[in-house]
């Protein structure tokens, strides 16, 4: 998919004009966060939970190549395949290559946010091959060719209507008076014309929320079903996953598991967890003859040791963005590529490079809303300063930016100088004002006084005060 | 899996490539058997971590648990004395519900060996789905009061897309297979398959399939079942 993240600032200002995108996200901001709240509520151990969870993906990382090992074993013996993939072509090459020794016309697939990291649809499409996504969400957004703009729910930026448009175009061999009124004729319509697809396919791709190395195990959670149809009725079940998704025990995704709902949709569980290990079994009546595993590192092993590790707890729960105010106001598309909000905001970087996705750390009010409901305690404000110090470094920060902190450097790292500077700025201020208390437009300050108005200072610093009130 | 090596799909140079990279950020400097032990001993151990107390209830109070957790997740749930009232329950669902006198199962003997001539209007299919089957018919597992779950798990007996592909899916469970946590599910498969060992594929469902992805409006029946009814075959 293309890459718009560099024009993040342009995406903004378009997001913030789009009427549609504004009344879409008006649901995001108060439906995530009240059903999140609720069902932490309601599980006493929640924070303990979240401890745990933190604990247990830290202590994988620690040990990840030995798990590994043992996890491939165990797939090997359920009779599946694990293949790695250093970088996203591999593991599109990878992928298609299985499709093409099975002669495959047709794929499903379940969602996969590592399908769309590695653009896997226009790698099929262009071999020949029709992936057919099978997530409502997914299938709506492929209908209407546009990324996901959100982790957990694809076409969150779209409202009923626009479903409904995309619907009768795509098909059009429904009768044309159809009544598409409810969401629930929109859900039925789908599930009809998917039906069928689900069990002409000659491939089912799912991905994984987590690998467990005790059993050689992949695991998908879902709330529709679709998953589960695209893994079970092919021939052929491809999981695309990645790196850091790999837990040691069932106890300890079990663990994980009590958080990712209620972290994600607010639910205390999804409908659908599905545990899958290896090939049909001799003797099974369904299920797919073969099973592989495809592991994509694609600068993930790059993380481990340095100052951006945490993120790789990170379990796709989405929290991060539901409470983020920046991605309440210009939604997931704005940040250019696959991954949104915050959790994107550190990822993208990592993935696609600090001089593409450099605004996307900047894209924060540092409220701290991300960490406080991340289950897995990762510091995402703390590691988008990371990226703000290594964008700085590379030059990478536009010349007033990078000579306006330069002043202000100077000028911090000297007291003296500092009060003097900011008790003349603040009398400039106050002179600029002419009585007035608050300035409609500051010279230099356009981007600021755009949206509000200054309030005026006293007219002298608060140290000044301080000591006129007879304090040392 | 010969079509894997038709492929020529050999990505060993990338895997030693990642391992490698692996090791040397983590395993340098570090005791190499200490670290191998460290990673035998937590699976072999298989530790429970903190289980919230919820679960922790047994007997009526657990089957009453799960009742109320997957009632909430808009399953129906019903109670029978024992298994040889399961198909006359299966049948009244069936007139309650105005869906055909007709389920299609898998051969677990759990099922094959109910007393179906009490039901003779009732017709049986076996095998796997095929698309056409309106009701299907399944025995649980085991299933998990904390949050109604039921865990299904694959076999000769039990074909998965029994789970998915019918509109209406119906599930046996017997009282006695009903644990509290889903650790209690994990040691049921380990007794039954092997420490390390797992079935092709075990289902864990709560309620039946729903999409909230128009506008966040809840909709049941997105793609597998539009209802999941459930009968605990309770017998003291």
């Amino acid at each position: 998919m293309d890459i718009t993240s560099p024009a993040f600032k342009s995406n903004v200002k378009r997001a913030l004009a789009d009427k549609q995108l504004q009344r879409a996200m008006g649901n995001v901001k108060v439906g995530f966060v009240k059903k999140r709240s609720a069902a932490r509520d309601k599980l006493p151990e929640f924070d303990q939970l979240r401890d745990q969870a933190r604990d247990i993906k830290d202590h994988t990382l620690e040990y990840l190549d030995l798990y590994y090992e043992i996890y491939e074993q165990k797939v090997r013996e359920a009779g599946g395949k694990v293949h790695w993939a250093a970088t996203a072509e591999d593991a599109r090459d990878i992928i298609l290559k299985i499709c093409q020794a099975h002669d495959a016309k047709t794929v499903t697939k379940g969602k996969s946010m590592i399908a769309e990291e590695i653009a896997l649809n226009e790698h099929l499409e262009a071999a020949g091959i029709t992936p057919v996504e099978t997530d409502l969400g997914e299938y709506i957004i492929q209908l209407r060719n546009e990324p996901p703009s959100h982790i957990i729910g694809p076409a969150i930026h779209l409202n009923r209507d626009q479903v409904e448009a995309s619907f009768r175009r795509a098909h059009d061999h429904l009768p044309d008076e159809r009544s598409l009124d409810e969401v629930s004729e929109l859900v039925d319509e789908a599930r009809q014309v998917l039906r069928q697809k689900y069990i002409d396919a000659d491939v089912g791709i799912t991905g994984a929320n987590y690998l467990v190395a005790e059993t050689g195990t992949s695991i998908i959670v879902t709330n529709e079903g679709n998953g589960d149809l695209t893994q079970s009725l092919p021939k052929v079940h491809i999981v695309c996953t990645s790196l850091e998704k790999l837990v040691p025990t069932l106890e300890d995704v079990s663990t994980i598991l009590r958080v990712l709902a209620r972290s994600a949709t607010g639910q205390e569980f999804s409908t659908y967890t599905t545990l899958s290990t290896g090939a049909r079994r001799e003797g099974d009546p369904d299920g797919p003859e073969e099973y592989h595993v495809v592991i994509l590192d694609n600068g993930r092993s790059d993380m481990l040791g340095t100052e951006f590790q945490d993120m790789l707890r990170c379990i796709r729960c989405g929290a991060c963005m539901n409470h983020c105010p920046v991605y309440h106001s210009v939604g997931g598309h704005a940040y250019g590529w696959v991954y949104p909000g915050p959790m994107g905001s550190v990822l993208t970087p990592t993935l696609i490079g600090v001089d593409k996705a450099g605004h996307l750390p900047n894209a924060s009010t540092f409220c701290g809303r991300c960490e406080a409901v991340c289950p897995m305690h990762i510091p995402l404000p703390k590691m988008m300063r990371h990226w703000r110090e290594r964008e700085f470094e590379h030059h990478l920060t536009p010349r007033t930016v990078r000579t306006s902190l330069g002043i202000w450097a100077f000028l911090a790292r000297r007291p003296a100088l500092y009060h003097l500077a900011s008790s003349v700025f603040i009398r400039a201020l106050k002179l600029l004002a002419f009585g007035r208390s608050r300035l409609k437009s500051v010279p230099l300050a356009g981007g600021w006084t755009r949206h509000r108005d200054l309030p005026m200072p006293e007219g002298r610093t608060f140290q000044e005060m301080w000591r006129a009130g007879g304090h040392e | 899996m010969s079509s894997i090596d038709k492929s020529k799909i050999d990505t060993t140079a990338s895997r030693t490539r990642i391992l490698n990279k692996l090791g040397a950020t983590l395993a340098t400097g570090k005791d190499r058997d200490a670290r191998a032990e460290a990673v035998k001993t937590h699976l072999r151990q298989h530790k429970r971590n903190l289980v919230p107390e919820r679960g922790n209830v047994e007997g009526a109070e657990r089957i009453a648990l799960f009742r109320a957790q997957a009632e909430a997740v808009a399953a129906s749930v019903v109670e029978v004395k024992s298994a040889d009232e399961v198909p006359e329950a299966i049948t009244a669902h069936l007139r309650e519900h105005n869906l055909p006198a007709r389920v299609k199962h898998g051969d677990d003997p759990g099922l094959t060996g109910l007393p179906w001539g009490k039901t003779p209007t009732l017709e049986r299919d076996s095998g796997p789905a095929n698309g056409d089957d309106a009701v299907s018919l399944s025995r649980a597992f085991s299933a998990v009061a904390e949050t109604g779950t039921l865990i299904l798990v694959s076999g000769a007996d039990n074909p998965t897309t029994l789970n998915f592909l019918p509109e209406n899916h119906i599930v046996v469970l017997d009282a006695k297979d009903l644990g509290g946590a889903y650790e209690d599910a994990w040691d049921r498969v380990r007794e039954a398959y092997g420490a390390g060992t797992m079935p092709r594929t075990v289902n864990m469902i709560s309620g039946p399939s729903r999409t909230a992805d128009v506008e966040q409006t809840i909709q049941l029946g997105a793609h597998g079942p539009r209802s999941l009814h459930i009968i605990i075959v309770n017998g003291e």
